[in-house]
This record gives structure tokens, sequence and C-alpha cells, in this order.
């Protein structure tokens, strides 16, 4: 079950959607994220730990590696949060642009 | 298609999200198309869909605010609301508001100010939002709407498989 409010609160952290970013090319380790991000491996670790609760990603063991790859689902339950919000704004005053138009015979006069 | 009439949306100091907007009209229009529950009902919607079965706005120091949208083709059960109160009113120029969105869970208070000011023929419209503490605005653009991260979630979507 994703919770949309966590994936949120991960995704406002620069760091992490560098991290995720990252992983949009494919799987990788801790090792191989702290390297380009000038990183400690517990720090990445922590951040990773924040995106595996939010849903944001999967993690499988592999010995004692445990590489990191994007969810999907996670990802597909965040944009169509997003698709909803984005044409939100400009779908509501598209259409009051229409609704002045009507309004405008009852306006009347100049006001001051 | 008048580029005038482009949103634009950029941030300031460490809480605040400014939304600014044209319009052809002037600012009764606009202030009446605010505060005027039949008028709201028309355009305060979001996406395609979405239905406002309870608008109620008393446009006045305390007086209530409450949105419920409801996507009939989701049922009952895609029902939400906005709760909020007028803080200010200068007709035709500026409404102060807070309000809260109900996920169910009510999120921190947004602190909205909204000025209609004279632009040409048309009106300006400045909508600033405060919210209470910079993790609430940064949650907040999380939600895509400020542009430059939007355009990381675009790169995103972009690479991931459809």
């Amino acid at each position: 079950m994703l919770d949309l409010d966590s994936a949120f609160a991960a995704l406002a952290d620069p760091t992490r959607r560098a991290i995720l970013a990252r992983l949009a090319l494919g799987e990788a380790t801790v090792m191989e994220l702290a390297e380009p991000f000038e990183m400690t491996q517990p720090a990445v670790s922590r951040h990773l730990k924040v995106l595996e609760q939010a849903g944001l990603i999967l993690r499988r063991n592999e010995g004692t590696r445990r590489p990191s790859r994007l969810a999907k689902p996670g990802f597909d339950a965040v944009d169509q949060w997003l698709d909803m919000l984005r044409t939100a704004l400009t779908r509501n005053y598209d259409r009051l642009d229409q609704v002045l138009a009507d309004m405008t015979p009852d306006t009347g006069g100049e006001i001051g | 298609m008048n580029t005038m009439t482009k949103l634009t949306l950029k941030t300031e100091g460490d809480t605040q999200v400014v939304v600014t907007r044209h319009f052809n009209a002037k600012p009764e229009a606009l202030y009446r198309a605010h505060t005027e529950p039949e008028l709201i009902q028309k355009w305060l919607l979001g996406p395609e869909g979405w239905t406002m079965p309870v608008c109620i706005s008393e446009p006045r120091p305390g007086g209530k605010i409450r949105y419920e949208w409801e996507n009939p083709a989701k049922g009952k059960a895609s029902r939400f609301q906005i709760t909020g109160e007028y803080l200010e009113l200068e007709p035709f120029n500026r409404i102060v508001h807070v309000e809260r969105m109900f996920l169910p869970d009510p999120t921190p208070d947004n602190h909205i100010e909204t000025r209609f000011d004279r632009d040409g023929d048309g009106t300006l419209m400045t909508m600033r939002m405060t919210l209470p503490d910079a993790p609430t605005r940064a949650q907040m653009l999380a939600t895509g709407m400020e542009h430059g991260m939007e355009m990381s979630y675009v790169r995103l979507e972009g690479i991931l498989p459809a």
C-alpha cells in the first residue's frame, strides 16, 4: 500500500530526487550511488531507507549487497496524483476565463 | 491564444509560493468569481470529470469556506474537501483566507492572500500562499506545482516505462 504523504515527503529532497534519477538508468548498489554524489555510504543508506519506506524503490538481497531499483507501482501512483494537480490549476483558470466572459454583461460600467 | 494569460508560479523566501495570472476582465468580476458560490462551482473544479456538489463561501471576516469535490465516475469514495475561513476582504481588490485540505487527514493551514490589480484593460491576479514552515512548503512543491520540479518529474517519466 503506497502512502502518498511519505512519497511526496521523500520526493521533496533534492538528493533523493537525484538518487531516483540515477536509479531510473538502472539498478545500483549503495557503493555505486555513494560515489557520484560524494556521500558516505551510511548517508546514502539513510536516503534509500526513506525511499524504500515511501514505496518508491525496491531492494533485493544479493549476498551482502542490496541493489536498489525504482518501484514502478509507487511511481505510477505518484504520477497519477501529479497529473491531476498539474492540470488542475491550468484547467481552473481556463474555465474561469469563460466564467468571466459570461459575466461581463452583468458587471456593467467602470469600476472605480 | 493570449500568451499574457500564462500562469506563473514561483517560490519566495522559505515558506511562500506565489501564483500570478492575467485575466481579460475587471477586478470586480474576479473578486465575485472567487467569492460567490454559484460562480466558484463553475470553475474551481480541477481536472476534467470533477464536480463541486458542496460550496459554502461566506465572504466576510470569520466567514466559512467549504468546498467538496466528487468525481461521479469514481463514486462517493472519491469525495474530498477543503475547509477554511475568511480573514480579510477588500472588495474588489484583496481576499485573505486560510484553508486546509482533508486527504483524509487535514494538511497544515495554508494562508492565502489573493490580490486583483488592474493590468491594462484586464486584471493581474496575484495569489500568495504562505505555509507554516519550510518542510511543509517543500512537501507542497513536491506535488508538482513548481515549474523546475515539474521538469524533473517529466524527465523521470520520460525514462520510466509507460
